[in-house]
């Protein structure tokens, strides 16, 4: 069947990049690009770090192209502040509330939705962080001052607190978990990491859970399971998100932690396929199925999604070394590949001094007999070069070599200056 | 064929040097070093992977 209309639903990174990618490949034919918010699709990484830190003036908001870009270069049209509502695999169309439209080719693009606390969405000052309007309400919060609590010591909220920190204002971390990170960096690394706040002036409290987020029509304090309140007025909330597949209920799609798909991203239903943060897919470079939060996943499965839905009779397998970054108090941490290790060590690195160029952390996570991650703080000369040997499937042993290696000149270097 | 990079944007995120290692290396105060501003018809699929994949779109292949 000769495809003439490609639709993408999810205009966030992935679906630009899916759009994108299909004229870069030469299709030809109709696209439509559904987004739910009514902004122009923008990137999301800054929203929670530079875009929060004090400016003179407001900052522009971080849009990947301007509109004339979609609808004169790209030919792209754009329905966006239209969330699609429904999907009818057998019709081939998407329906986005009475508005029907039909795909020959469709990539599925919705991300996912942040988690609230059940019961605090109504009060004014609580926030989650995910789309540029809840930046824009944290900016401003942080801008009048607000004393500010972050519930969840992951990433997200770890770069939030880091900005309000830079703002001046009072700001507290709680954590209901007893050591923070420890999903995506792993039991050693995690606390080390999360000193960083401390080391600061960011306060850190760990394994208590909050009891509840108070106030009358504003909120005033968060009170925690120990009775302990914080006074507060502004909460932001970051503990996660979830696939946003709602939509899809009923579809036929396979829901189970997102859309499940194969290596192709496909999801198998014809013409379907799916790339982002709501993707369920086996990744062949590690062999695991995944479900990706991150930049570089989102971007290039875009692409791929899209390419294998135009010309499916050669659709390629996509498989990554997952890469995320974070940045916080002026430090980069950086992680290659998957925490889910046997062994983590440390090669280079001082975990009781503060991050710097003559004190790199670097840790190495180990699986049998291979490297299968790396975590760094302050080593961008170094991370990538791991992300490489994973790819090519390297040793323990020759990573460990080479983490040597690369200790040793770089002692010298700074012993030369 | 030629590597162009916009320094103002780039923050040294590095995916680059992980797709296109010969042409781009980030150095120990965390910037990009561009190792090799040419890129043949061997290497243009990765190093063009490796613009499309920078999250600050500091790179481009000047053709």
């Amino acid at each position: 069947m000769a495809i003439e209309k490609f639709v993408v639903v999810g205009a966030s990174l992935a679906g630009l990049r899916a759009v994108e990618a299909a004229r870069k490949a030469g299709f030809q034919g109709e696209i439509t690009l559904i987004g739910a918010e009514s902004h122009l699709p923008y990137d999301r990484p800054p929203l929670s770090k530079e875009f929060l830190e004090p400016a003179d003036g407001q900052p522009d908001p971080p849009y990947f192209r301007e509109e004339s870009v979609f609808a004169d270069e790209l030919g792209v049209t754009l329905m966006l502040g239209r969330p699609a509502t429904e999907l009818d695999v057998e019709a081939r169309v998407v329906r986005v509330g009475t508005d029907q439209v039909p795909y020959d080719a469709l990539v599925i693009a919705t991300g996912a939705a942040a988690r609230h606390i059940p019961g605090a969405e109504s009060l004014a000052g609580v926030q989650v962080l995910r789309t540029l309007d809840d930046s824009l309400a944290v900016r401003n919060a942080l801008d009048e001052g607000a004393r500010t609590v972050v519930i969840g010591a992951g990433f997200i909220g770890s770069e939030i607190a880091s900005s309000a920190n830079k703002r001046g204002v009072e700001v507290t971390i709680v954590e209901a978990l007893p050591t923070p990170l420890v999903r995506a960096t792993g039991t050693e690394m995690g606390p080390a990491i999360a000193s960083l706040h401390e080391r600061n002036g960011t306060s850190l409290r760990c394994g208590v859970g909050v009891r509840s987020i108070e106030g009358l029509d504003r909120v005033e304090k968060v009170v925690l399971e120990d009775g302990t309140e914080i006074p507060a007025d502004l909460v932001v909330i970051g503990i996660g998100v979830t696939p946003s597949v709602g939509w899809l209920e009923g579809s036929g799609l396979r829901l189970d932690n997102g859309i499940h798909c194969d290596e192709t991203l496909w999801t198998g239903v014809p013409g379907v396929y799916a790339a982002g943060d709501v993707v369920s897919w086996p990744n062949p470079t590690l062999g695991v199925r995944q479900r990706m939060e991150n930049w570089t996943a989102a971007a290039e499965q875009g692409a791929a999604a899209a390419r294998n839905a135009l010309d499916p009779g050669n659709a390629k397998a996509y498989g990554t070394v997952p890469y995320f970054w974070s940045d916080w108090y002026d430090v980069r941490i950086q992680h290659v590949g998957t925490p889910d290790a046997d062994e983590v060590v440390l090669v280079e690195g001082d975990l009781e001094r503060a991050p710097a160029t003559d004190n790199r952390w670097i840790a190495l996570y180990r699986k049998g007999d291979r490297l299968v991650g790396a975590l760094t703080v302050q080593g961008q000369a170094e991370i990538m070069k791991y992300r490489v040997q994973i790819m090519k499937g390297a040793s323990w042993e020759d990573a460990l070599a080479h983490a040597a290696r690369r200790r040793e000149a770089h002692a010298a270097k700074l012993a030369a200056v | 064929m030629k590597i162009l990079v916009d320094y103002d944007k780039c923050t040294g995120l590095g995916i680059c040097e992980s797709l296109a290692p010969d042409h781009f290396e980030v150095n120990d105060d965390g910037d990009l070093v561009l190792l090799e501003e040419h890129v043949s018809d061997e290497d243009i699929q990765a190093v063009e992977e490796a613009c499309a994949g920078c999250p600050t779109e500091a790179l481009r292949v000047e053709r």
